[in-house]
């Protein structure tokens, strides 16, 4: 049943993933290419370049694409349940969880030190996508641009994303 | 929660969602700044500290932050049926427009416009993401104690390269080691 393996294999991805993203990407190499054998090497690096292009997780992505390769839509929604499932058990047991101990000192304290660890978490991801994308005269003054929009003229970040592409777009 | 649907909300938050997930670019830390707009900003369904725990929650996690996150936001606001709204409102963007791509893979793949657009889209972002660290200042700073946490995460994360797990999971037990609410009281706000 091969929507099933494709379930299977993308629940695995979701489980053992940690940090999101860019940290995804071993995991489902491993499942896709080196197990299940369900994509080329070449294929793969074409889903990354495609992921990086498109909104939505790497791992959504990956499962939409390589689901409707292997089984078409039925296997894409397969694989995307799947990558999707181990999140959904694990998130909502957390919630439950920290809204019953949420008024516990000692989880009130753990979170009251992890919000400043949040705030570099962020400032960490800005420049990793800054270092990558920052990169010539032209980027750079589509930043200041960006930061003008945001803090002069107020912009909604949405239209603010659509403007910077036909930025790019005109100053190519 | 039992009682009448709220399908009204329902919709704003699964449109809320539909629109994260349409613009989230450059993996999951990009939908941060378009989440606080929605749900902190906009409709005011959460508060700032409430949105910090929740990022802080999704990342630890296994799974996509993405995903993670709405599940979580959904969840809060209206329960199960909640988190399977925001979910769906999340990752159907994605879905359709990788089914979209699939279809004419190799025709996408080689429109220089497309790729032109993106480089735009970019040095954006990273002026987006850092938007969101300062607004979310206020709510994580309550005094200098904060301040070295946060000092001390970062140089974990650019110099040492420390997991990011690691480093929220530290920063919270160093936060049960020295009661900051106490610190908070007495110091009064920095902010």
């Amino acid at each position: 049943m091969i929507l099933i393996k494709l379930f299977w294999a993308f629940f695995k991805i979701g489980l053992f993933s940690f940090g999101g993203g860019y940290a995804m990407i071993p995991f489902i190499q491993r499942e896709i290419i080196d197990i299940n054998g369900w994509l080329t090497l070449e294929q793969f690096m074409d889903i990354i370049a495609i992921s990086q292009m498109t909104p939505g997780p790497i791992a959504v992505n990956a499962a939409t694409f390589v689901g409707y390769k292997i089984a078409g839509l039925l296997g894409s929604v397969s694989a995307t349940c799947g990558v999707a499932a181990p999140s959904a058990v694990i998130i909502i047991t957390l919630a439950f969880l920290i809204k019953k101990y949420r008024s516990l000192k000692w989880v009130d304290r753990f979170f009251l030190g992890v919000r400043p660890a949040v705030i570099a978490l962020i400032v960490n991801a800005a420049y990793s996508l800054g270092k990558n994308s920052i990169t010539g005269i032209k980027d750079v003054f589509i930043a200041v641009l960006a930061l003008l929009g945001l803090y002069m003229f107020k912009i909604n970040p949405i239209l603010l994303i659509v403007l910077a592409s036909f930025l790019g777009i005109l100053l190519g | 929660m039992n009682e009448k649907i709220p399908f009204r909300k329902l919709f704003f938050m699964f449109w809320a969602f539909f629109k994260i997930g349409a613009f989230t670019l450059g993996g999951g830390f990009a939908m941060i700044p378009l989440m606080k707009e929605e749900f902190v900003d906009k409709l005011k369904w959460l508060k700032e500290d409430e949105f910090l725990d929740i990022i802080a929650v999704s990342q630890c996690a296994p799974g996509a932050v993405a995903i993670n996150s709405s599940i979580y936001i959904g969840y809060r606001l209206y329960g199960l049926l909640g988190a399977a709204i925001a979910v769906l409102g999340t990752v159907l963007p994605s879905f359709l427009i990788i089914l979209a791509v699939a279809l004419l893979y190799a025709k996408i793949r080689s429109m220089p416009a497309v790729q032109r657009a993106f480089r735009g889209v970019y040095p954006a972002l990273v002026v987006l993401v850092m938007s969101a660290a300062i607004n979310l200042w206020k709510a994580a700073f309550k005094n200098y104690v904060d301040m070295g946490i946060a000092a001390i995460c970062l140089a974990a994360l650019f110099i040492f390269d420390v997991h990011p797990v690691f480093t929220v999971l530290a920063a919270g037990i160093s936060g049960v080691l020295f009661d900051l609410r106490k610190e908070h009281g007495e110091e009064g706000d920095i902010g």
